[in-house]
């Protein structure tokens, strides 16, 4: 067999139209007779609307039309994530505000015009006469007596209360008895997803066929499709939704957000195409931000460092609505995970969603489970320094042992497999880890301050089974779809129904086609992002997919291949059973010069002359797929860093990353993958993170404010891999797209908390930028009178 | 983002650019780094715009005897790139290349920069420390201001309504050692602190000095302080650690605090990065 296709860094076939700027996005849609919207925002975070005047924007040339909530009778827009058991306040969420606005960037009008610049010069002219409200912005206090109410429905702005555990009195009584208990407060900063598109959304209405297409920068257009059908009141068959080139998601591009049903029901409304391109400011005042956890959590352990248990109690900030997948990233996509690799025998979760008048939250990079490694990783190197345990030691007393095969952990999941140690060891051994000690301590008796973080993480991800969706609130399945069709001379299209939108789907897609049916790549091509074309599917987010919508694809293509090698039966006149296959050829049993090829095969069942007996014609497979479990990709990560005591400044020497998402389709993307990855943890330990005035003004609303990280701040990473397949998957992939962002925040706090061990510092609040880093050490100085150089 | 609509003039003289600009809401436009942010956020409004891009007289680096001549629409990029910069005003060249990315240094002029005057610019530092002299055309004619007296405030300047910066000299410095040391703010890479040192030793001895420090304060600010700690030392560490001192005074309570550093930091980072200038001469 030639070299395998599966497994090779062949180069993303995405990409030379992206970079030579040929790519298609929605803001280059143009469209004859086309209107410009630009909606209308609230300045203030939290004020009563007493009257909107919008004569004077309405009498500006080329302005079509302005309106408000007053005018139109749209339905809410929906929180898709309804946890169960967790009294949730599912409040009004109207697409423009009606009495109130509860956040900065809130709708309130929409102004439609010939171009965007009018558009813009008419909504400065929107009167709205507002009635100023106290703001509260930490979810902590918006959640005490006394607090700033957002919505009547939800007293004390509590969106819900979720628990999880493995048994409260089993938990009381670990932390009881323990030797050793260790506490952390963390703050989890909110977090603003910087996607290079923003959003978008371009609405055609045909009236005669009563049809609407919505171009819109998604990452699920079917789910896309199944709400705003629902919000605009259009039967679902009469919406398409296409995503385009989408430029980039990170999980901010799940929701479904007032302004993409607006652009829809105005296109309706005045029969004319209308357009809406986000500008940066407003991505970054209402695009769903991420994370903002407010957390107490404590770890109980034996002296020798055995963990006997956790918990946790998480103050989850949702803004000013619930978005869409907001409850169930506080909750099941991060209590669940509360043991990580370990072996903890007692858990509990106590999260509590609350109200803000701050821009929504949704899943960002990681969602739920970059906080719950954290926290972890994070009480773990706490315990290690109280129990006098080199942190590898003390993680070591307590990983899970390798299994190919199901562990359920106490809080009752089953993740798929794991070798924890596998990937320690390795990335121990990259990184030279007891020669770093060494290094360190020599370090610091010249007064240079070097740290080294380490950890060990699993994730869940490859989002499914839907009977899980549906048992924890999810509205909606979690299965994926995938359409293999073969034209009469074998070239392939692949529709599928999930969406990817940067993660190099068309590439690895193909490969897995080529690797099972032997077509080469070049007559592969992987279509997505469009409801009229392909079948249902439900997102790309989740690292899902490869996981799931993957493992759709492998199935359906293996009902071509049987159906191939049945027709090259046929035409060699043996028995199915004597076919044997080997990169695209079908042969009789030990006489591999005689073949058949798969083209030859479709061809001939495509003109259908001379089909076997009761053999449809065509060579086309469709596949549902729901999987049997999620998938658990994991990994071991390490980081040197450097702090220089003058400045606060914290410089990354090393990276190390050894990532297990089972076997790699293709290593380049992979690769890819985990750099980005990496870069956004590590942005969110370093240098991320929303700033909100006690007024609940966004202060870093711009890119000059809001600091995303730079190429300079990265040393070459030091990546690799160790391959554990997963049981459930057809060809054992797990998922990578979060991997990075889940290990790295944790592994660079560690490392620059141990680098600060001399001065007995124990916790900074991220990000850990220079000034902060510095205060610490002026603080610990002043406490201590150590350290002093 | 879309700015608010206004007209647009692209003037061949700087006489006709005077004149245009005189009329209430024109606007001079240079690289537009500064000023076009500003209007696609609508903080600027400006009626009419003067595009000064193309007044080739304002462009231009030259020495005349011992004066560095700086056209205005000089970018950062050029300026770092400059050899007689890099002679006669070093750490001009320095601070031009630590400007923002390599879009805004190829676009970003020094002109533009100083009318601008950002507390957080860089280049306002080393003009301040080197003595400069801006020139300037308005309508009731030429001007040479000394940089002491150009920066009034948080983006004021002592420029009149249509008046234009020139060009800027600055005397040469080729017979001093000098530094431009900045901690960069991680977002935009404007200066948090930056601090400009132009000094002169004979045996050892430190006999001449100008020091500047900028991003700390509302607009740069010499610290006269710091210079007398270090004029007549030998630079050794208790004359530097005085230093450091005496420029954190020089700041006081003037120092800004923002949501990245506050003015406890910016003070004793001015100390830091002077003691680093020094150390890099
Ligand atoms: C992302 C980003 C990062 C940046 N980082 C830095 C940094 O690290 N350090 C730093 O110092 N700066 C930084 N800047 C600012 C940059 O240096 C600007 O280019 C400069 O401040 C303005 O020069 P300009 O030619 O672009 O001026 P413009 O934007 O064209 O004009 C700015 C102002 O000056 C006026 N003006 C322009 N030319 C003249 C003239 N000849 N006479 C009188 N008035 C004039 C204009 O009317 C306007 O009011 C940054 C800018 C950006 C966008």
């Amino acid at each position: 067999m030639a070299s395998r296709i599966f497994g090779s860094g062949i180069k993303r076939r995405e990409d030379p139209r992206l970079i030579t700027g040929k790519g298609k996005f929605t803001g280059d849609i143009m469209l004859p007779h086309m209107l410009h919207m630009v909606v209308v925002r609230s300045p203030y975070a939290h004020a009563t609307i007493k009257h909107i005047d919008v004569t004077a924007a309405a009498a500006v040339e080329g302005v079509v039309a302005v309106y408000t909530n007053a005018d139109m009778t749209l339905a809410n827009i929906p929180c898709a994530w309804l946890i169960p058991n967790s009294n949730l306040k599912l409040v009004p969420h109207p697409p423009l505000a009606k009495e109130k606005v509860r956040y900065v960037g809130d709708g309130v009008a929409i102004v439609l015009a010939e171009s965007r610049d009018i558009a813009q010069d008419a909504a400065d002219l929107v009167r709205v006469d507002y009635e100023a409200l106290t703001a509260v912005v930490n979810p902590e206090e918006a959640s005490m007596d006394g607090a700033p109410l957002l919505h009547v429905e939800a007293p004390n702005n509590i969106a819900f209360r979720w628990i999880a555990s493995s048994g409260d009195a089993g938990v009381e009584k670990a932390f009881a008895e323990a030797d050793v208990v260790v506490k952390e407060r963390i703050v989890q900063q909110r977090l603003q997803p910087s996607s290079m598109e923003t959003r978008a959304a371009v609405a055609q209405w045909d009236s005669g066929n009563e049809e609407m297409t919505l171009w819109v920068s998604s990452q699920n257009p079917h789910i896309a499709r199944f709400v705003v059908s629902g919000v605009a009141g259009l039967p679902e068959h009469k919406l398409r939704v296409i995503a385009p080139e989408v430029g980039g998601g990170f999980g901010a591009k799940l929701p479904i957000y007032p302004d993409e049903v607006l652009t829809v029901w105005a296109a309706r409304k005045l029969d004319r195409p209308v357009k809406w391109v986000e500008s940066r400011s407003e991505n970054y005042t209402v695009t769903t931000h991420g994370r903002d956890h407010i957390e107490y959590v404590e770890i109980a352990a034996t002296k020798e460092g055995k963990v006997t248990a956790l918990r946790g109690k998480v103050y989850a900030g949702m803004g000013g609505y619930l978005s869409t997948a907001a409850p169930g990233i506080p909750t099941i996509a991060h209590g669940l995970m509360y043991s990580g690799v370990y072996t903890i025998p007692n858990l509990r979760c106590e999260s509590i969603g609350v109200f803000t008048t701050t821009t929504p939250v949704d899943a960002y990079r990681g969602a739920g489970r970059p906080e719950a490694t954290f926290l972890v990783e994070r009480l773990m190197d706490k315990l290690a320094d109280k129990l006098g345990m080199d942190p590898v030691v003390l993680r070591r007393k307590n990983l899970i042992p390798p299994f190919a095969n199901g562990y359920t952990v106490a809080m009752g999941i089953t993740y798929d497999s794991g070798n924890y140690e596998g990937a320690l060891a390795k990335a121990l051994g990259i990184a030279d880890y007891d020669q770093l000690r060494k290094e360190q301590a020599e370090a610091r008796t010249k007064g240079r301050y070097i740290g080294i973080g380490v950890t060990t993480y699993a994730e869940l991800c490859g989002f499914g089974p839907s009977a899980v969706a549906g048992a924890t609130g999810f509205q909606g399945g979690l299965w994926e779809s995938a359409i293999v069709r073969v034209s009469p001379v074998g070239k392939v299209q692949v529709l599928i129904g999930a969406s990817p939108h940067g993660q190099g789907e068309e590439t690895t897609f193909a490969q897995i086609i080529s690797d099972e049916l032997g077509f080469p790549v070049k007559d592969i091509d992987v279509i997505h992002g469009d409801t009229s074309r392909t079948p249902m599917g439900w997102g790309t987010y989740g690292s899902r997919t490869t996981a799931v919508g993957g493992a759709a694809l492998v199935l359906a293509a293996r009902k071509i291949k049987e159906k191939a090698r049945a027709m090259a039966a046929h035409l060699l006149e043996a028995a199915v059973e004597d076919i044997d296959y080997d990169d695209g050829k079908f042969f009789v049993k030990g006489s591999p010069d005689k073949f058949k090829t798969i083209q030859d095969a479709t061809l001939m069942a495509t003109l259908a002359w001379n089909l076997p007996p009761g053999m449809e014609p065509g060579m086309e497979a469709s596949q549902f797929y729901d999987p049997p479990n999620f998938t658990y990709p994991f990994g071991a990560h390490i980081a040197v860093v450097e702090i220089d005591p003058d400045t606060g400044k914290v410089d990354l020497k090393r990276y190390i990353a050894v990532d297990d998402c089972g076997p790699q389709i293709n290593p380049v993307i992979v690769k890819g993958q985990v750099h980005g990855g990496l870069a956004q943890g590590i942005g969110q330990a370093l240098c991320e993170g929303a700033v909100y005035d006690d007024n609940g003004q966004l202060l870093t609303g711009a890119m000059t404010d809001y600091a995303i990280p730079r190429a300079d701040m990265f040393p070459q990473f030091e990546i690799d891999h160790t391959v554990t397949p997963s049981p459930h998957h057809p060809i054992g992939v797990k998922g990578i797209g979060e991997a990075g962002t889940i290990a790295s925040t944790p592994t660079i706090y560690n490392a620059v908390i141990d680098a600060l061990k001399p001065f007995g510092i124990e916790s900074i609040n991220m990000p850990l930028t220079a000034p902060r880093v510095w205060a610490a050490i002026q603080e610990a100085r002043a406490n201590h009178a150590i350290g002093g150089r | 983002m879309c700015p608010a609509s206004f007209d647009y003039h692209r003037p061949a003289s700087v006489a006709e650019a005077v004149q245009l600009l005189s009329r209430p809401g024109a606007k001079a436009l240079a690289g537009g780094h500064s000023l076009i942010p500003a209007m696609n956020l609508r903080v600027a409004q400006p009626g009419e715009l003067v595009d000064i891009g193309r007044l080739d007289v304002l462009r231009g680096i030259r020495v005349d005897g011992n004066r560095l001549i700086i056209g205005a629409l000089s970018t950062h990029a050029q300026i770092a790139a400059s050899p007689e910069v890099q002679k006669h005003c070093a750490a001009l060249a320095t601070a031009c290349s630590t400007v923002g990315d390599p879009a805004v240094r190829n676009w970003g002029t020094i002109g533009g920069n100083l009318a601008h005057a950002d507390p957080a610019s860089d280049p306002p530092t080393v003009v301040l420390a080197c003595d400069a002299v801006i020139h300037t055309q308005g309508e009731n004619g030429q001007r040479a201001i000394k940089a002491a007296d150009f920066f009034v405030d948080v983006f004021t300047v002592d420029l009149q309504p249509g008046e234009l910066i020139t060009s800027i000299e600055i005397p040469s410095q080729s017979h001093r050692r000098m530094a431009y040391v900045k901690l960069p703010h991680p977002a935009s890479r404007y200066a948090v602190v930056g601090v400009c040192v132009s000094m002169h030793t004979s045996g050892g001895v430190c006999d001449q000095i100008a020091i500047a420090v900028g991003g700390a304060t509302a607009k740069a600010t010499r610290a006269t302080g710091a210079q007398s700690a270090l004029l007549g030392s030998l630079l050794e560490a208790e004359a530097l650690e005085a230093a450091a001192i005496a420029i954190s005074a020089d700041i006081g309570d003037q120092a800004v605090s923002d949501i990245y550093a506050n003015a406890t930091y910016r003070r004793a980072m001015a100390g830091v990065l002077l003691k680093r200038a020094v150390k890099a001469l």
